[in-house]
C-alpha cells in the first residue's frame, strides 16, 4: 500500500510563504531527498537571506542561516569542520546570483563538496519586487518599473551557463516547478545532487526556475503560465555540466 | 619554565592557535599579518587541519562562522582594511552568540592608508566592529609572548561568553623577533549543546541563527547578550602596572606604545617625576576600575597612541574627566621617539601640577 506522507526531514511548522509559491515544493523535493538517502541526521542546511531566510524553521535539520550572498561560504566552513556532514544551501537569485556572486563562483571553483539548491524566479521577493540579476529583459519590477532596460541595466545573469565554465563544478542543472513532469525531474536532479555529495564528487548546484505570484501580480495559475512562456525560454532547461557523465563519454 | 625559541610575533601566534587546539584557519592575503597566513598553509596540512585561502575577506569570515556554529575553534586574521570587510560576519557571530578568534594586524588607514604600525582600529574594536549593538573581547599584546599567552586567553574567553576574541595587533608586535616560551595555556571545556552537529536522528534540530522579526524577542535578546558583556566587563579585564605606586603622571599606552612610554617613564623618573603606565591588556573590557583608582593619587593623565586620539575618550570616560589627559600620538605608520614621549610627561607634570 502507498501511503502518501509528510518527509521526515520537514518540520510541522506552517510556512509563511505566499499562495501558489512553488517554495513549498522545492522545500518538500529536498526534504525527499534527504529522507530517501538516509542523511536526515547528519545533514546540516544553510538558510540564506530572501523569502527562504526562516527555511530553517521548515528543514528537520540542524541549521544555520547566513548573510545576504554568504551561505556557500558558511556552507564551505560546516562542510570543512566535518566532511561527514552533508550540507546544503538553498537559496534565491538575489543572494546568490547578485550579492553573493563571488562566493558562488569561488564555491564552484573550489570543487565545494556541497549541494546548493537555487531558486530563480526572476525577482527579490522578500523585499517586494525589485529587479532581481535574472530579471527578464523588458520585465518590470518595482525598481524597473519601464521593464528591464539592458541598455542601462545589462542582461540577466545565467548562472548554470556560467559555472558551467568552471572545472571544480561537478554537476549543474536546471530544472523547473511549473508541472508535474518538472517536478519529478526536479526531484531526481536535487536528489542526485545530494548524492553527489555523499559520494564526494564535488560541488552541485540545481537551479529551479520558480514563481513570485505576488510580486509578479499574476495568479499563482498564470504565473506558471508566466514561468513556461517567459522564464523557459530565456533559462533552457537541462543538464549543463555533469563530471560523471562526461568521464564515462 | 620551557626552553624559549627566537620568534617572529605573527608566527609564535599562528603556533599558539595550533596549540590552543585551533585547526582551521581562513583567510585572505594583506599586509603585514601574511606571516599568520603563510604559517597555518605549512603546518595545518601535516597536522589534519583545514587551511584555506578564500576569495575574499567576506567569504573567510563567513567560513569562520560555518565553523564556529558546528563548536569548533576556528580563528582568521588580516589587517584594517580587511578587518572592515569583515565587520559583516562580526556582527553575525555576536547575533549568533557563536565563538571565535580574529586577528586584526593593523595598519594606518582610513582607507588602503599604509602598511606600517598603527593603532587606529580601536574604535572600530572596542566598540563592535559591525552594525547593531555588540562588544567582542579586544586583546591588545605588548610583546611576542603575549601574542602567545593571548591567543589561549582569546579562544577561552571567546568560547565561555560565546563571543568573539580579537587580539588587537600592529606591524610591530606581528614583525619582530623575540624568545618566547611555548606552553600549553588553559584549555577549558565550556558547554556546546547550541552547535551544529547533525540530529543524528536522536534530538531536536538545533539553529544558529540572527534574524529575529518579534521586537519584543529581539530586545529580550540584546539585554540578555549585555547582560553577559556585564559579567565580561567585571570579571576580565586585564592590564599591567608600571611604576604605579606613588604616579602622579599616569600614561595609558597598549601595544607598542606601551614599550616606548615604559623608556620614557624611566627617563622622566631620573629627571624627578613621578611617572608610571598603567596598559590594558584587555581594550573591552577597558580597566575602567584601575584607571579610577589611578586619579587618585595621578594629577595628569597622557594617553599615548598610534592613532588621531581614540583611546583617549575611554581613559576620560574611566575617570570621568576628573584629570586632564593629554594626547601622545603619531599617526600614518610612524611610532612616538621616546624624546616625544618624555616631552608630553614633563607637559602633563605642569598642567596637573605635580610638584
Amino acid at each position: 500500500m502507498m501511503v502518501f506522507e509528510k518527509p521526515k526531514a520537514l518540520t510541522d511548522n506552517v510556512m509563511h510563504y505566499c499562495p501558489g509559491c512553488t517554495h513549498g515544493i522545492i522545500h518538500r523535493l529536498v526534504a525527499e531527498a534527504i529522507d530517501e538517502l538516509g542523511v536526515r541526521g547528519r545533514t546540516i542546511g544553510v538558510a540564506s537571506v530572501g523569502c527562504s531566510v526562516m527555511s530553517y524553521n521548515y528543514f528537520n535539520v540542524d541549521m544555520v542561516q547566513a548573510a545576504h550572498g554568504r551561505a556557500p561560504a558558511v556552507a564551505t566552513g560546516v562542510k570543512r569542520s566535518d566532511p561527514n556532514n552533508i550540507v546544503f544551501t538553498y537559496q534565491g537569485d538575489g543572494d546568490l546570483a547578485a550579492i553573493g556572486t563571488a562566493e558562488t563562483v569561488h564555491s564552484a571553483a573550489r570543487g565545494e563538496n556541497i549541494t546548493v539548491i537555487f531558486v530563480n524566479n526572476a525577482i527579490y521577493g522578500m523585499t517586494g519586487g525589485q529587479m532581481a540579476p535574472t530579471t527578464l529583459p523588458g520585465q518590470i519590477t518595482q525598481t524597473s518599473p519601464y521593464g528591464r532596460d539592458v541598455k542601462t541595466v545589462g542582461y540577466p545573469v545565467k548562472v548554470c551557463e556560467m559555472l558551467a565554465q568552471l572545472d571544480g563544478a561537478a554537476y549543474l542543472e536546471r530544472v523547473a516547478v511549473n508541472d508535474v513532469k518538472n517536478v519529478r525531474n526536479a526531484k531526481r536532479a536535487i536528489k542526485k545532487a545530494f548524492q553527489n555529495q555523499i559520494d564526494g564528487k564535488g560541488f552541485s548546484l540545481i537551479e529551479v526556475l520558480s514563481t513570485c505570484p505576488t510580486n509578479w501580480g499574476l495568479t499563482p495559475q498564470k504565473a506558471l503560465e508566466w514561468l513556461e512562456e517567459n522564464m523557459m525560454p530565456y533559462y533552457p532547461l537541462g543538464v549543463y555540466k555533469d563530471k560523471e557523465a562526461q568521464a564515462n563519454d | 619554565m620551557s626552553e624559549k625559541v627566537l620568534m617572529k610575533g605573527n608566527e609564535a601566534l599562528a603556533e599558539a592557535a595550533i596549540m590552543a587546539g585551533c585547526r582551521h584557519y581562513f583567510g585572505y592575503p594583506i599586509t603585514p599579518q601574511t606571516e599568520v597566513a603563510a604559517y597555518m598553509s605549512k603546518r595545518m596540512p601535516k597536522i589534519d587541519g583545514v587551511f584555506l585561502q578564500a576569495e575574499s575577506e567576506l567569504a573567510a569570515i563567513n567560513m569562520v562562522i560555518g565553523v564556529a556554529s558546528t563548536g569548533k575553534r576556528v580563528m582568521t586574521s588580516s589587517s584594517s582594511p580587511g578587518i572592515s570587510l569583515k565587520s559583516e560576519g562580526i556582527s553575525y557571530l555576536a547575533g549568533c552568540d557563536l565563538p571565535a578568534l580574529i586577528v586584526n594586524v593593523q595598519r594606518g588607514g582610513p582607507g588602503l592608508g599604509g602598511i606600517q604600525p598603527s593603532q587606529s582600529d580601536y574604535f572600530h574594536a572596542t566598540r563592535g566592529a559591525g552594525h547593531g549593538d555588540s562588544h567582542m573581547i579586544v586583546l591588545a599584546p605588548a610583546s611576542v609572548q603575549e601574542m602567545v599567552d593571548l591567543v589561549f586567553k582569546g579562544f577561552d574567553l571567546a568560547e565561555k561568553y560565546r563571543m568573539t576574541s580579537m587580539i588587537l595587533s600592529d606591524g610591530t608586535m606581528g614583525q619582530m623577533m623575540e624568545p618566547v616560551s611555548l606552553e600549553i595555556g588553559e584549555i577549558n571545556e565550556y558547554d556546546k549543546s547550541w552547535a551544529l552537529t547533525g540530529t543524528k536522528c536522536e534530538r531536536e534540530p538545533r539553529i544558529v541563527n540572527s534574524l529575529c522579526l518579534q521586537p519584543e524577542e529581539l530586545e529580550r535578546q540584546n539585554f540578555a547578550r549585555f547582560e553577559r558583556y556585564k559579567v565580561v566587563e567585571e570579571k576580565e579585564p586585564m592590564y599591567e602596572q608600571y611604576r604605579m605606586d606613588d604616579a602622579e603622571v599616569c600614561i595609558v599606552a597598549f601595544g607598542v606604545a606601551s614599550r616606548i612610554s615604559k623608556n620614557a617613564i624611566d627617563l622622566a623618573r631620573e629627571q624627578g617625576i613621578k611617572a608610571g603606565m598603567i596598559r590594558p591588556i584587555t581594550l573591552w573590557p577597558f580597566p575602567k576600575k584601575a584607571l579610577s583608582a589611578a586619579a587618585g593619587r595621578a594629577k595628569a593623565f597622557v594617553s599615548v597612541e598610534l592613532s588621531m586620539g581614540q583611546m583617549i575618550e575611554d581613559i576620560e570616560l574611566a575617570i570621568r574627566c576628573s584629570r586632564p589627559v593629554l594626547l601622545c600620538n603619531r599617526v600614518g605608520g610612524i611610532i612616538p621617539t621616546v624624546e616625544e614621549v618624555l616631552a608630553k610627561i614633563v607637559e602633563a607634570s605642569k598642567v596637573g601640577g605635580a610638584e
